[in-house]
C-alpha cells in the first residue's frame, strides 16, 4: 500500500514540475524544474526496479543536461521573448 | 566562483572519479556500465567549468579528448571483430583463465569481478568514449560564442526590444 502511495506522489510531482517547467517564462527556473522532474523520474525508475535506467537518468538528466542548458541560457537570454515579467 | 566552491570542487575529484570508475568496472555485476559511469565522470568536468570558469576550460587539450573518443570506439569495434572466428561479438575471453576470464565459483555468490570475458573490457571502452564525447560537448558549448550565432535571427523576429 505504501508503495502505491509513494508512486502516486512521485508521478504527481513529475507532472507538476513538468507543467511548471513549460509554463514559467524564466528559462533558468524552467531548467531547474526540468532537473527536478528528471530526479523524480529517476526515483520512479528505481521504484519500478530498473536501477540501470535510474542511474543513467540521474547522471545525464539531472547532471549533464542541466549544466548544458544553463550554459546555453548564459550564452543567449534568460527571459522568454526577450522581456522581463 | 568563491573559494568555497573551488575547494569543494577540488575535494570532490577523488570521490566522483572513484564512483564513476566503480560504476564502469562493476558494469557486468551491478546496475550501471559504460554509459552511466562515463556520464558521471563527465559531470566532474562540468563541475570544474562551474567552479573555475573559462580560464580553466581553455587549458583543456581537446586533441586528447578527441583521441580518447576515437580510441574507445575503435577498441569496442576491435573487441567485437576479434571474436569473429565464431561469430560477431563472440565472448572469446570467457572461461579462459586470463584477465576478466576466470570461471565463476559454483554456488550462490555476490558476483565475481574477474569474470565476464570481453564484457568488462567493452564497458571500459564505452566509458572512455562517453566521458570524452560528453566532455567535448561541454567544452564546445562552454567556449563557443553563441551570441554571434543568434543575433541575426533575433533582430528579424523582433521579439527583442
Amino acid at each position: 500500500m505504501i508503495f502505491e502511495i509513494l508512486q502516486a506522489v512521485l508521478l504527481l510531482g513529475i507532472v507538476v514540475s513538468g507543467l511548471l517547467a513549460v509554463k514559467s517564462s524564466d528559462l533558468l527556473r524552467a531548467v531547474i524544474f526540468l532537473a527536478a522532474m528528471s530526479m523524480l523520474l529517476s526515483a520512479q525508475f528505481y521504484l519500478l526496479q530498473a536501477p540501470d535506467v535510474a542511474i543513467a537518468e540521474a547522471a545525464v538528466g539531472a547532471g549533464l543536461s542541466t549544466a548544458i542548458f544553463v550554459i546555453a541560457i548564459s550564452k543567449t537570454e534568460r527571459w522568454e521573448n526577450g522581456k522581463k515579467h | 566562483m568563491s573559494p568555497i566552491v573551488k575547494n569543494v570542487a577540488v575535494v570532490l575529484v577523488i570521490p566522483i572519479t572513484m564512483f564513476g570508475l566503480y560504476i564502469i568496472l562493476h558494469g557486468h555485476l551491478t546496475p550501471g556500465g559504460g554509459f552511466p559511469g562515463g556520464a558521471i565522470m563527465a559531470s566532474l568536468v562540468v563541475l570544474f567549468f562551474v567552479a573555475f570558469g573559462k580560464e580553466w576550460a581553455k587549458k583543456i587539450n581537446k586533441g586528447i579528448l578527441f583521441f580518447g573518443e576515437s580510441f574507445g570506439l575503435a577498441l569496442f569495434g576491435l573487441l567485437a571483430f576479434l571474436g569473429l572466428g565464431t561469430s560477431f561479438f563472440h565472448n572469446f575471453l570467457a572461461n579462459s583463465d586470463s584477465l576478466f576470464g576466470m570461471s565463476i565459483p559454483f554456488g550462490a555468490n555476490s558476483g565475481f569481478l574477474w569474470s565476464g570475458g570481453i564484457i568488462p573490457l567493452m564497458n571500459i571502452a564505452v566509458g572512455l568514449e562517453v566521458f570524452a564525447a560528453l566532455s567535448i560537448i561541454a567544452v564546445v558549448m562552454f567556449l563557443e560564442n553563441g551570441k554571434v550565432m543568434f543575433s541575426e535571427k533575433e533582430n528579424n523576429v523582433g521579439g527583442k526590444k
